[in-house]
């Protein structure tokens, strides 16, 4: 099993949860970031105050994949989030040891 | 005939005769006139509740909008109370009696000489107090502007009340009271000098006498909430129709060109210091509309009796492009944390438009003419002497009296919060209270 992460645009959101339930991966967890990379910030003016805002929002999605699935879930990701600009993202992957289904007391790719 | 005219050209100083010449009122109730003044009255007072309260309390950081809120709130209040108890006396003097130069005689104390039958030319007096007690209300409010973030809240309370006492209510003599500057021939239809250079001037020198916010020029302290900002602004363009057409004191000629011109400039100025930030920063912001709104409303004030629709025009661009260079010279040159650009917005207005006052009052100017000078003065030379001097001296005894009630106030109580209760906010540090709970 693994555990993929992938921060992405915002807007993005959707595209890449509908295309994740495409290739049948059911469950995600989702959280509102901020970062940077190489997209860097951008300015704000208020009546002549300028700030330099360095942190951009971005979605963090959290998602545990069999590891059959993971190239696929992977390739979902990219296609979906892509715009193709500086500040589509990236996408982490870990080992995941255990996973459970609190409710059946489920383990492993089960639980998933 | 004469007088009649008299008072549709220049209300103001037509209402001081008034005072002092009690045999000479007309003191007949005019229905329409209360009417309309009536309702002046009920503006004014919407202008800072909730108007200019929610234009600033969308300005500051989150952590701090309550506390802005409440000092426009308690100020509404507590000036209300100290107008009826002496401020009205000191501005106005009692009815009947001979006013002097500098401040009013004491004998409407607690609007002694006030009754449900007085009147103030074609309106009752009580309506007179009150209407004039919104503009007391205002005045102070719009210092809050200089001084958010960091000031004590009780020593905001007693700085504003110290402050209409010495500051608004002798300087509101002084032009519509029958002090000096209205003898003069002063042309300040609405408050130029009286509301928006003694509150401008006061917020200058409480910003360099309370120092910057911490942080300031170092960490980004950008607006909360834009959209409250934007909705209060439009409710100050409302209200300002009741401050500046209200101020003809009846529902006449010069109150309708005076909201003419008043919403002309308003519209001018916000598309003037939008066109300046598009052309300079490449988009133009909606906080750059709004604000120049302000600019244009300020600066029209003065005039708003006096000029004609197509200097109005003048005046709203100027104020729209002047305010703009002045709001970017104080926080970026010069430094000054005036947090919310009261000085730059409606000082550097308010000194423009009661000068604009003096040259577009001629009725030498085509197009551009105005309602004529003041009795006595014959010149654009002469009409300007008197509104520099206007200007000057209420910038002078406005900074002196303001930096010593500032300086007194701190020794009593202290006027700054402390840096842990900054940090934190002075929401939850003044007031136990969070503006959002989501």
């Amino acid at each position: 099993m693994k555990m993929m992460t992938a921060i992405i645009k915002p807007f993005k959101l959707d595209d890449v949860r509908e295309a994740l339930q495409q290739i049948g991966i059911l469950g995600m967890t989702v959280e509102e970031v901020k970062g940077y990379g190489r997209q860097k910030g951008h300015t704000e003016l208020y009546r002549g105050a300028e700030y330099l805002v360095e942190f951009q929002p971005k979605v963090k999605i959290q998602i545990g994949v069999a590891d059959d699935q993971l190239d696929a879930a992977i390739e979902a990701v990219c296609n979906a989030a892509s715009t193709g600009k500086i500040g589509d993202g990236k996408i982490f992957v870990t080992a995941l040891e255990q996973s459970i289904r609190i409710r059946t007391g489920e383990t492993g790719e089960e639980a998933l | 005939m004469v007088l009649l005219k008299t008072l549709q050209k220049n209300a103001w100083p037509f209402a001081a005769l008034l005072l002092v010449s009690g045999g000479a009122r007309a003191d007949t109730l005019n229905g329409a006139d209360t009417a309309w003044v009536l309702t002046a009255t009920a503006l004014v007072l919407f202008m800072t509740i909730p108007g200019l309260s929610l234009f600033y309390a969308g300005l500051v950081r989150v952590k701090n909008v309550l506390s802005v809120l409440m000092q426009c709130f308690a100020l509404t209040c507590l000036m209300s109370v100290l107008w009826f108890v002496a401020g009205y006396t000191i501005a106005f003097g009692s009815e009947g009696v001979e006013q002097g130069p500098f401040i009013g005689d004491f004998g409407n104390i607690f609007f002694a000489s006030i009754s449900v039958d007085s009147m103030m030319g074609t309106i009752p007096a009580s309506l007179f107090a009150v209407f004039q007690m919104t503009f007391a209300i205002i005045t102070p409010a719009l210092i809050v502007g200089a001084f958010a973030e960091r000031m004590r809240f009780s020593a905001m309370l007693v700085f504003c009340s110290i402050w209409l006492l010495v500051v608004y209510s002798p300087v509101c003599h002084w032009v519509w009271g029958g002090g000096w500057l209205g003898d003069m021939g002063l042309q300040d239809f609405a408050g130029g000098t009286v509301v928006h250079i003694t509150a401008a001037v006061a917020a200058l020198v409480a910003a360099l006498v309370m120092g910057p916010r911490r942080g300031f020029g170092t960490v980004p302290m950008p607006p909360h909430n834009l959209t409250i900002t934007v909705a209060g602004a439009g409710m100050l363009w409302v209200g300002w129709f009741g401050f500046n057409a209200g101020s003809a004191l009846g529902a006449n000629n010069t109150a309708a060109m005076a909201m003419l011109v008043t919403h002309l400039s308003a519209a001018c100025g916000a598309l003037a210091w939008m066109t300046m930030e598009w052309v300079r920063h490449g988009k133009p912001s909606v906080l750059g509309i709004v604000t120049g709104m302000v600019a244009g409303l300020g600066t029209i004030t003065p005039a708003s009796g006096s000029v004609g629709p197509a200097a109005a025009i003048v005046i709203g661009l100027s104020a729209g492009v002047v305010c703009y260079f002045a709001t970017n010279l104080l926080k970026n040159a010069l430094k000054v944390d005036d947090s919310l650009d009261v000085f730059p917005v409606h000082g550097v207005g308010g000194i423009l438009g009661t000068l604009l006052a003096g040259i577009f009052c001629s009725t030498q100017l085509g197009i551009f003419s105005g309602n004529g000078f003041s009795e006595g003065i014959s010149s654009i030379g002469g009409q300007l002497f008197v509104q520099a001097t206007g200007v000057a001296a209420t910038f002078a005894y406005t900074a002196v009296m303001t930096f010593i009630i500032l300086k007194l106030v701190d020794m009593m109580i202290g006027l700054r919060i402390g840096a842990d209760e900054e940090n934190e906010g002075l929401d939850l540090a003044l007031h136990d209270e969070r503006g959002y709970n989501l």
